[in-house]
């Protein structure tokens, strides 16, 4: 088992045409199941063409009608990036990917604000992942996004990350221990997001193929925080914990346009403080995230 | 990207907002012909530079008379601000803005920001105008008011009256206030902020309701369609290595300490920078080289890097995932002997072609240090800068 997807999901890609679009699609077909997983394209100029012999639709809703597929993945520029959002929550799909980095946070405002709309009026919700986030994994099964794949391997612990870099540290420190991964999830290092930290710990707690999970955050916002909270009432599951940015300066960018300390409440130290007494193994030293986790087994 | 206060007043008077007339001035000459075009016989005169608390490192001076004035101009253009926002080495005040004198009978805050817990804009208020609003957040929270508005409603005429009332606006006023937070509003959205704050927002004698400051930043994800925004940008401002750096699309962010690292990844860069003070060094700046490094990125982000005098080593954290490290490889040897490099390298390469990566920096026969953890690069170059 895993979280959000699995070996049988179907998968269309949104900005299959661009140059990022095709190359990671290829990669992706290429991992595992990805032949079966990845069915339809999206482009309304190009419907009716193939690439990579995955067909191409002119829009979402009738590529899903079309091959029952029930996630995508975004690789649309940012300027029409979140009318892709929204073009796959009107087709009523399971769960978006949003990879895109750079959407302007006005336009991720208004759309997550008519996503949350929709289902408030008892319309069906569509999860999203993203955006500026590497995708998901379930190793073995199926890969959405840009990680790289061999460093996976199957196993029983979840990750968890706003960065890419980061999830990939923490999944290549496992596997090199010789754990494996359920599931591995970037939510992506935008301000304004879809799926957060304690939705995938939920989801984790409930996976009985996960034993415990690796949850790293960063400094900004208050995400890691109501996570902690919310793991320490009901997470049955050991946690390492890390947040990058002990040494960010107070007010700068860091990369991510999530990662700006505004508050005393979201440095790395308060975050980090509040996540050990929420029960979680905190450590300072990055490198040393599976083995603090091994030990907990 | 922040701007300054005069810039902001004159995005505010474009959405309508009222504020007190004034000129910006870049010479004494200037300040003096300034205070003569708006009249008057006080002028407030205020150093324009990007960081706030300003009035208390004396760069806001209120002149009664023209001599006064070309004292007060005298003094503050050329000088090195310090504030509580620049760092003791302060910011050196290249601009000034003339304005006429104001009746303040009382002074407000008002603001909007992006709220990330509920996804919304919140706009906020207090009673507590003037003062730095951290410290009214910290010892009296209760005097700071918020609603969060609905992108697809905007601020409701309930919202803006609630606000109002509850900062003690007088009744004659109301009508002008409320005006101003829905203005502030529109303003925020319609050009991409991710801050606007007024502090003051002031009551005149006469019942006016006036911005006297404006401190405005935007969301660079936006810049691209806000060319009347991004005219305003002051490079004087900014960090010449920062601005260097974003040319060649790297991210960068000098600090304070002496290990240079370059690393791919936001996430991991600061990982990378903690890693290093963990082993009891600083690290001498963040620098995220992105997901499509080339040899000739990698070679500008040692440039930069390198141009800091207190740089005395380098770290070089890769995770090889669709870049690969035979790439990063090449790139980080090129670099190195393009820039004569001096000072001790570590280089910690996982990921994909990781193997034939570390071969071509075996094989450059230049001092490169391998390592294989974060841990074990941080620890490695801590001892050989000691």
């Amino acid at each position: 088992m895993s979280i959000l997807i699995n070996k049988d999901t179907k998968v269309i890609t949104q900005g299959i045409t661009g140059k990022t679009g095709q190359f990671h699609t290829e990669k992706c077909q290429e991992y595992a199941n990805g032949k079966e997983c990845f069915v339809a394209g999206v482009n309304p100029k190009k419907a009716g063409e193939k690439i990579f012999d995955i067909p191409i639709y002119a829009s979402v809703k009738e590529a899903a009608a079309e091959t029952g597929a029930t996630v995508s993945v975004i690789y649309v520029p940012p300027a029409g990036a979140a009318a892709a959002i929204w073009e796959a929550a009107e087709a009523d799909l399971d769960l978006a990917i949003c990879i895109t980095e750079g959407i302007p946070v006005r336009d991720m405002l208004e759309v997550r604000n008519m996503m949350k709309k929709k289902v408030a009026a008892g319309g069906k919700e569509t999860l999203l992942l993203g955006p500026n986030c590497p995708g998901l994994i379930t190793p073995d099964e199926i890969k959405i996004g840009i990680m790289p794949g061999h460093i996976h391997r199957k196993g029983r612990i979840g990750v968890v990350s706003r960065s890419g870099t980061l999830t990939y540290e923490a999944v290549a420190q496992l596997t090199e221990i010789g754990l494996g991964q359920s599931s591995a999830v970037g939510i992506g290092g935008d301000p304004i997001n879809g799926l957060k930290h304690i939705d995938i710990m939920r989801m984790f707690n409930d996976d009985p193929d996960t034993d415990a999970v690796i949850m790293i955050g960063e400094i900004g916002g208050p995400d890691e925080a109501e996570a902690a909270l919310w793991c320490k009432a009901n997470m049955k599951k050991p946690i390492v914990g890390f947040i990058a940015g002990v040494t960010a300066p107070a007010g700068k960018r860091m990369g991510h346009a999530g990662a700006l300390i505004s508050g005393g409440a979201d440095t790395a130290d308060a975050k980090l403080a509040i996540m050990e007494e929420c029960g979680f193994t905190v450590t300072r030293n990055p490198s040393e995230m599976a083995k603090l986790l091994k030990a907990m087994l | 990207m922040k701007i300054h206060e005069y810039q902001g007043k004159e995005i505010l008077r474009k959405f309508g907002v009222t504020t007190p007339r004034g000129v910006p001035c870049f010479s004494v000459d200037e300040a003096v012909a300034a205070a003569d075009t708006l009249g008057g016989k006080v002028w407030v005169v205020k150093a324009q530079i990007h960081a706030g608390g300003r009035g208390k490192g004396g760069g806001v001076k209120v002149a009664k008379s023209i001599d006064e004035l070309r004292q007060y101009a005298t003094d503050i253009l050329g000088m090195q601000l310090v504030t509580h926002q620049t760092g003791p080495e302060g910011q050196k005040v290249r601009r000034l803005l003339i304005e006429e004198g104001a009746d303040i009978k009382k002074e407000y805050y008002v603001a909007a920001l992006t709220d990330r817990a509920t996804q919304k804009v919140a706009m906020m208020a207090s009673s507590e105008g003037g003062m730095d609003i951290e410290e009214v957040a910290h010892s009296t929270p209760e005097k700071i008011l918020k609603v969060f508005v609905d992108p697809a409603i905007g601020l409701t005429d309930e919202q803006a009256l609630f606000l109002s009332n509850g900062i003690g606006v007088p009744e004659g006023s109301t009508a002008q206030a409320v005006d101003t937070l829905k203005k502030l509003y529109t303003t925020y959205m319609e050009t991409d902020c991710s801050l606007a704050e007024i502090n003051p927002l002031i009551l005149e004698g006469n019942g006016t309701i006036k911005a006297l400051d404006a401190k405005f930043n935007f969301d660079a994800n936006a810049l691209y369609r806000h060319p009347e925004i991004v005219a305003y940008r002051d490079l004087d401002e900014e960090d010449a290595d920062e601005i260097e750096a974003s040319k060649f699309d790297l991210a960068y962010i000098s600090l304070d300490g002496n290990i240079g690292c370059l690393v791919n990844g936001a996430g991991l860069a600061m990982a990378t920078m903690d890693t290093i003070k963990l082993f009891g060094a600083e690290p001498a700046n963040f620098l995220d080289v992105g997901g499509g490094a080339t040899a000739e990125k990698v070679t500008e982000a040692f440039k930069i890097m390198l141009k800091n005098p207190k740089v005395k080593g380098i770290l070089v954290n890769i995770f090889g995932g669709i870049m690969r490290c035979d790439t990063i490889a090449t790139g980080v040897v090129t670099a190195a002997r393009e820039v004569h490099l001096s000072v001790p390298l570590v280089v910690r390469m996982k990921g994909t072609n990781e193997e034939i990566g570390k071969q071509i920096l075996r094989d450059s026969g230049l001092p490169i240090i391998a390592a294989d953890t974060m841990a074990d690069a941080a620890q490695k170059i801590v001892d050989a800068v000691k």
